[in-house]
């Protein structure tokens, strides 16, 4: 008796629920065709419209890439921005939510100078003129020598856009310090301020000037370099914003760089392509900075030369020529 | 004979005195032609520096900064005397310095303008040279810089020109033999000024509000212009005292061109009643103390970081007082500052000849002491200086470079032997109412 005392309130439940599953099906069924029928409505009239506007009329264009594309006359607008403007509103705006950091594994750095080759090709830059150059270090007299890939420091209180007079070197939101050399004036004061002697200048007409006359100046890249102003490693800004590694981390045979976003936590390897936390790196390898006394609070972080598998091996001091 | 015809026959003296130099001759075009032969020689080496870049120097990516920066912070600090003489030492009512005021400010106005010039020519684009007001900011040292600088020139050029006035005004009635196009230009500048006293008046005023506001612009262009060096990180630059050890060092550079003039035109335009030992004698202990206070900051800047000993200013002291420009250090220490110091302490040495003699040394020194205040700290920086060609490690100066780095000094006495040539170098009015003579007439 009780149980079916219990079950009778619930078959009058189910009762219930079908019937407003009932009325719900033909509520969906109704809007349902409701819906239908506008959205053909605006279908049809899409097409009439869009028969009416369409011209026929189609152009051939060359994109900045270098492919032709076919353009309806009508869907061609006038963009806002182009060219050398474009590469200058993006240069300066920066990439928005990134926090770009390097970590470089001394242990690992043999001296193999691919970085800077890579780096001097992309940069268009003489083989005597560096945006990253391996230096051979030795701190105290007691201590092991090593090698030292030295690249611009890209400060978060970077002294020489402190004294840059035209804004010409500037920090981006991304933390990347760079130099537009359109506007620079030469006066050569951020090479005084930088204390990591980062900064190069064009005393001479740069390398094959002539060739790249013509080519639109891209702030992200540097290039075409030009004469009487500043250069420095950009962490290939240009790179970074199609999604690859900067040339000189792409370019190491031996693993010694790490790129990546300190907002993500992860980084790169540029030679393994592993992606590791950026945090656990640092806390397990014991990184440091470089001269942080000076309080320019740089945003690149070296792992200790220790443990290396290979004898430091002093190079020819080489003095490129220059040509 | 009057009292009155006396004073006419004084003040008859004095004008043709101070005005027998106005006048076109051998000596000067000679002296003018040669100076404008140099210069064509010197802005030639620019044009070719224009053409092909800074790549004529011997700069290099480490020491970027070379003799053009030393010529700037040199320049700029000369042209500080104006202000030490016309305002500090006038303004406290010493009289034997009226005669100088006109020279130093001259100088003032020389330096200060070619100094403007002298950083132009270290820019590796010149033509962009108005980004500098178009995009300026305000952070860089270097707008500071441009700031203090044009109004201490303008400044300096009111306070060259106002006391002049009454002067041309004077000539232009009572000289006949005033080449005439002179003569048009001073009727000019001169507005019409008839000695009238409500004239006087106000051109008192202006000089006296000239001479205040001149002192706080004339520190802050060398206080300034040493934070060039100042605000950078570098060892050697890193300073809290580059402030007042620029500007005392100013002060000695000035001191010693304004002996230096004072002398060549006593002699040149017969200013003997004028400039005379007084003169010279009271310059060389403004000399001496200038130098000596100098000498106190240099103790100071160097002995401070000798006696601690980082690393850093370790190998530049290393470098200054023993090493590399051990000879170029001690040479301008000792013999460009000590032992005029000691030299000028005695009232012999004091005497027109030697105590420009002196001066020439110092002036010599205080233009080699910007050179080692600029290169040695960058020849050292933090990091190690590799993998570069052998012209980046050291410094030495081309010939193209060193020829650029004259024409400003070229520049310099051809606005001096100018103004001095074609104006009253001794002011008129002014040395005539000191010698008692009250209300010129001017019909």
């Amino acid at each position: 008796m009780e149980e079916n005392h219990v079950e009778n309130p619930k078959d009058g439940s189910e009762d219930k629920k079908s019937t407003s599953r009932r009325d719900f099906l033909k509520n969906l069924g109704l809007a349902g065709a409701g819906a239908l029928t506008g959205a053909a409505a605006l279908y049809t009239g899409h097409l009439v419209e869009s028969k009416k506007e369409m011209s026929g009329e189609s152009r051939v264009l060359l994109t900045q890439d270098g492919k032709l594309v076919e353009v309806d006359s009508l869907e061609m607008k006038a963009v806002e921005k182009t060219g050398v403007d474009l590469l200058q509103s993006e240069g300066r705006e920066g990439i928005p939510g990134r926090r770009w950091v390097l970590v470089v594994d001394l242990a690992h750095c043999r001296n193999a100078r691919q970085c800077i080759l890579a780096c001097q090709e992309a940069h268009q830059l003489r083989p005597d003129q560096y945006h990253v150059n391996t230096l051979q270090m030795q701190d105290t007299p007691g201590t092991a020598r090593y090698h030292f890939p030295k690249h611009c420091q890209h400060c978060d209180n970077p002294p020489c856009v402190s004294v840059c007079p035209v804004d010409a070197t500037y920090k981006r939101q991304d933390g990347i310090v760079l130099i537009d050399n359109i506007r620079c004036i030469g006066c050569r004061f951020c090479m005084a301020a930088c204390p990591y002697s980062a900064r190069i200048f064009q005393w001479t007409e740069p390398r094959d000037a002539a060739r790249y006359a013509d080519m639109p100046y891209n702030v992200e890249l540097n290039v075409p370099q030009k004469l009487g102003t500043i250069s420095k490693c950009l962490f290939s800004a240009d790179h970074l914003r199609e999604g690859k590694l900067p040339y000189c981390v792409s370019a190491c045979p031996n693993g010694v760089y790490y790129f990546g976003d300190e907002n993500e936590d992860a980084v790169t390897n540029g030679t393994t392509k592993v992606t590791v936390r950026l945090s656990k790196l640092l806390r397990d390898n014991g990184a440091y900075q470089l001269m942080t006394e000076l309080g320019t609070k740089p945003r690149i972080y070296y792992l200790p030369p220790k443990n290396r598998l290979f004898p430091f091996e002093s190079p020819v001091e080489s003095q490129p020529e220059n040509s | 004979m009057t009292e009155m015809d006396e004073r006419d026959n004084i003040f008859e003296k004095i004008v043709s005195d101070l005005t027998r130099h106005i006048r076109i001759n051998t000596g000067f075009l000679v002296w003018m032609s040669f100076l404008t032969v140099s210069l064509i020689v010197c802005l030639y080496a620019y044009s070719l520096q224009l053409r092909d870049g800074l790549g004529v120097t011997g700069l290099g990516d480490f020491v970027s900064w070379g003799l053009y920066l030393a010529n700037f912070v040199f320049f700029v600090a000369t042209s500080l005397i104006g202000m030490l003489i016309s305002a500090v030492i006038g303004l406290i009512g010493k009289k034997w310095v009226t005669p100088l005021t006109r020279i130093a400010e001259t100088i003032a106005v020389a330096f200060a303008a070619v100094a403007g010039l002298v950083i132009i020519m270290d820019m590796g684009r010149p033509e962009r040279l108005t980004y500098v007001f178009i995009y300026g900011r305000f952070q860089s040292p270097i707008l500071w810089d441009v700031t203090v600088v044009v109004t201490y020139f303008v400044l300096s050029l009111l306070l060259l020109f106002l006391p002049m006035i009454g002067d041309m005004a004077v000539i232009r009635r009572k000289v006949p033999t005033l080449p005439k196009l002179l003569s048009a230009v001073y009727r000019i500048l001169s507005f019409n000024w008839t000695n009238a006293p409500e004239q006087n008046k106000i051109i008192a005023r202006c000089i006296r509000i000239l001479l205040i506001m001149i002192i706080p612009a004339a520190l802050a262009i060398h206080t300034v212009t040493s934070w060039l060096f100042a605000m950078t990180l570098r060892p050697g630059w890193d300073s809290t005292i580059f402030g007042p050890y620029f500007v005392t060092g100013a002060f000695v550079a000035g001191s010693a061109a304004v002996i230096i003039v004072m002398f060549i035109l006593q002699k040149n335009y017969k200013l003997n009643d004028y400039i005379t030992d007084l003169h010279f004698n009271n310059m060389g202990k403004v000399l001496a103390l200038v130098s000596f206070i100098y000498l106190y900051f240099n103790i100071n800047e160097f002995l401070v970081p000798g006696y601690k000993l980082k690393e850093g200013d370790a190998y530049h002291l290393h470098q200054l007082l023993s090493g590399k420009d051990a000879v170029l250090f001690w040479f301008v220490q000792i013999g460009c500052l000590v032992i005029p110091i000691i030299l000028m302490l005695f009232r012999r040495f004091r005497k027109p000849l030697p105590v420009m003699m002196i001066s020439v040394a110092v002036f010599l020194g205080a233009w080699l002491k910007r050179y080692i205040i600029v290169v040695p700290t960058q020849e050292h920086p933090f990091l190690p200086i590799q993998h570069v060609p052998h012209k980046f490690m050291v410094y030495t100066p081309t010939l193209t470079e060193i020829l650029i780095t004259l024409a400003p000094f070229i520049m310099v006495l051809i606005i001096i032997t100018l103004i001095s040539k074609f104006f009253p170098v001794i002011p008129l009015c002014e040395t005539a109412k000191e010698r008692g003579i009250e209300n010129l007439k001017i019909e």
